[in-house]
């Protein structure tokens, strides 16, 4: 049966007894048993990508797919990404599910034209006549100093643009339900899984890339922002990597006897104003973290939203915390220095109190 | 092989053996901090890592024909067309340790290395540098100078459409540009096999009216050929070309790759034809070289890549709010 863990808090240790099996997984088992799951039971699912098949995808999301499915459901592409998402886009149109793989979100400029132009505005302009269901897998996010072409997130790139869903889940059981849901949706939705967060063994181990999995299937909707930490005296918004930031910070804030709510966004597009709402209402005070750029983003479209629709519970101005318009660094330092971090969070909260 | 060739095969083993320690040095800086437990992030040289090792003859038997003027565009494993072509080893070492004296200041990193004093630049995207030599060799055109520009790209660049796209424009306006295809049989984990429906890509200069070339075995003197005839050409306004050499990947896509993809003995098959190797043995029978030449020259080698990874270490990070300067030049 499926079952929304929309609700449900990050506090595993509370959750409620269930009969299914629950497994930790890390963020890329979950997306291969999603993967997987959804591929058993619909033939027409299949997927495409550079080093998808045998690799298992540089970032783990494949793996072991190949083996159960074999080559002619797990396609290893040459380096022609406008050829093989474009082709997502006409094999969508005659009935099949495709789900491609972008390698790295930055590669979407080769590839854009047939993403916004095509992918994205054809339902539309077919008057809704043309279905495209096609999952477009991307991996995003820096902190490993891969530099300006391999680090980027871009949630506000794809958010921008009228056409798609645009998803981007934190935590391993909401990786598996967005990605079931993404799979179902006969619209396409761009999902963007962060790779530190995969639990990857070569990249940073971080607790939030491994977590309790249910494994039955279950869908979570790709419209629902997610309050992970309940507090009442600021309200932190954050996206994959900046909501680990925003639970690190929230935990110190403890300790100054400020109490932070969480909302880990999820959803890029549509995005859940209603939660926003909800929390400032109750906090009066909103900090926005973005790993993406500063200019015309996540923070400020958070922001736009607070300050029309929920201006009357604002005690401060909002605070906004994003990467300051600059192309992503790869020296260590400079890298460090333009993605916020707890500290950052915590700045921008403590100033917010004694305003 | 013709006498006044002694000076560029001399020139050409120089500059291979540099690249090859320049990047044996590399594994070994890179590995620092990432060990028992690898991480990709972490030591003196962290993020994405992409050697050269085995693929040397694509870079130094052609960049041999260029001069400083001459434009090249590499790719994101770019140490090897780098040091050919006359990168300041100091400032490109600085920028892989992510240093202030680097290249870049310690913006760009070991994909987006730029030194504009010797005409090179590389990145990130596959296949993105090929527009790049067509405008270069455009703008040489325009310019009225003899000048090439010499686009080097791996066997999986080939599939994109900027391939296609940039081959296209440089035969329609008769370009002095040479692509040089570093064929080493892999794009990550896709075989060429698995990615190209030609199995050689000389071929393919065929759907462009151009001149293609093909270098079979990794063989720096046959490259080296085939490279001077096709700048010759470039320069003599006889147009664009196309060269495909099968070169060897002895390591992994980048750094930390499991590589299980890969035939088990593959590499030592390889490395068993080093081309180092087989161009000193060259040297030495023709007398070109003695082994005590050899010996002398290997350790200014030594020397010169040991003084750009001491100035590399030596030299100091960038200080964090330098990462907001040059966006708007
Ligand atoms: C447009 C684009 N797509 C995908 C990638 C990821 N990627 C980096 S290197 C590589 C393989 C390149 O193969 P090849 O061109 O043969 O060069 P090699 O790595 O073998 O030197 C891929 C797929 C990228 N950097 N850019």
């Amino acid at each position: 049966m499926p079952f929304d863990r929309t609700r449900m808090t990050i506090n595993y240790l509370t959750m409620e007894a269930t009969k299914q099996i629950t497994r930790k997984l890390t963020g890329s088992k979950a997306m291969a048993q999603a993967l997987e799951q959804e591929m058993n039971r619909d033939k027409n699912i299949f997927i495409m990508g550079e080093d998808v098949g045998k690799y298992g995808g540089i970032f783990g999301s494949t793996t072991g797919l190949y083996e159960k499915f074999g080559q002619e459901r797990i396609m290893d592409t040459p380096i022609s990404e406008t050829g093989f998402i474009g082709a997502a886009i006409g094999a969508a149109a005659e009935g099949l599910r495709p789900i491609v793989e972008l390698m790295f979100v930055d590669f979407h400029g080769v590839v854009m034209d047939q993403i916004y132009n095509h992918m994205a505005k054809i339902p539309y302009m077919s008057g809704g006549s043309v279905k495209l269901p096609i999952v477009l897998l991307t991996a995003v996010g820096g902190g490993y100093s891969d530099a300006a072409q391999h680090s980027q997130t871009l949630y506000a790139s794809f958010g921008h643009l009228p056409g798609m869903k645009v998803v981007a889940p934190t935590f391993p059981n909401d990786i598996k339900g967005m990605l079931i849901s993404a799979i179902r949706d006969d619209n396409p939705v761009v999902f963007m899984f962060h790779k530190t967060l995969q639990g990857l063994g070569w990249m940073d181990q971080l607790d939030a890339s491994l977590g309790p999995v249910p494994e039955e299937v279950y869908t979570t909707p790709l419209d629902k922002a997610k309050v992970v930490r309940e507090g009442k005296d600021v309200t932190i918004v954050g996206v994959q990597m900046m909501t680990v930031e925003a639970l690190k910070a929230a935990d110190k804030l403890v300790e100054r006897g400020i109490d932070a709510e969480v909302i880990d966004l999820r959803s890029i597009k549509p995005i859940d104003k209603e939660t926003l709402l909800k929390s400032v209402a109750k906090t009066g005070r909103m900090v926005v973290v973005d790993e993406d750029y500063y200019s015309y983003g996540i923070t400020a479209e958070v922001s736009a939203i607070v300050a029309s629709e929920g201006f009357k519970h604002l005690k401060a101005p909002i605070a906004r915390l994003a990467i300051p318009d600059v192309p992503i660094p790869y020296s260590r330092v400079l890298e460090k220095y333009v993605i916020p971090d707890a500290n950052d969070i915590i700045n921008a909260v403590e100033n917010m109190v004694t305003y | 092989m013709k006498k006044n060739s002694k000076q560029d095969l001399l020139w050409i083993y120089r500059k291979m053996k540099t690249s090859r320690y320049f990047e044996e040095r590399m594994e070994k800086a890179y590995l620092e901090g990432k060990q028992p437990v690898f991480n990709i992030g972490a030591g003196p040289v962290p993020g994405e890592m992409h050697l050269s090792n085995g693929q040397e003859p694509a870079a130094a038997s052609m960049i041999v024909n260029l001069t400083k003027d001459d434009t090249v565009t590499a790719t994101h494993r770019p140490h090897h067309q780098a040091i050919a072509k006359g990168v300041d080893l100091k400032k490109m070492t600085a920028e892989i340790f992510g240093k202030k004296t680097g290249l870049g200041k310690g913006k760009g990193g070991h994909m987006h290395l730029f030194d504009p004093i010797v005409k090179f630049s590389c990145g990130g995207i596959v296949g993105a540098g090929i527009p790049h030599a067509v405008g270069a060799a455009l703008a040489n055109k325009k310019k009225g100078t003899d000048r090439v520009a010499v686009a080097f790209i791996g066997e999986g660049a080939v599939n994109s459409g900027a391939f296609h796209e940039s081959m296209n424009l440089a035969a329609l306006w008769n370009l002095p540009l040479v692509v040089v295809v570093e064929d080493n049989s892999w794009g990550i984990s896709v075989s060429k096999k698995n990615s190209t429906c030609v199995p050689t890509n000389d071929v393919r200069a065929a759907a462009y009216g151009i001149k293609g070339y093909g270098v079979r075995d990794n063989d720096p003197l046959k490259m080296y050929e085939v490279s001077k005839e096709a700048v010759e050409r470039a320069r003599k306004g006889e147009g664009p070309s196309i060269i495909e050499i099968e070169t060897y990947r002895y390591l992994g896509h980048f750094q930390g790759d499991p590589e299980l993809y890969r035939p088990k003995d593959e590499v030592s098959k390889l490395r068993a034809k080093d081309p180092i190797e087989r161009l000193k043995k060259y040297l030495l029978e023709e007398t070109l070289a003695s082994e005590e030449d050899l010996r002398v020259l290997d350790q200014e080698i030594m020397k010169e890549v040991d003084n750009a990874y001491e100035f590399a270490i030596n030299s100091a990070y960038p200080e964090p709010e330098e990462a907001l300067e040059d966006v708007f030049v």
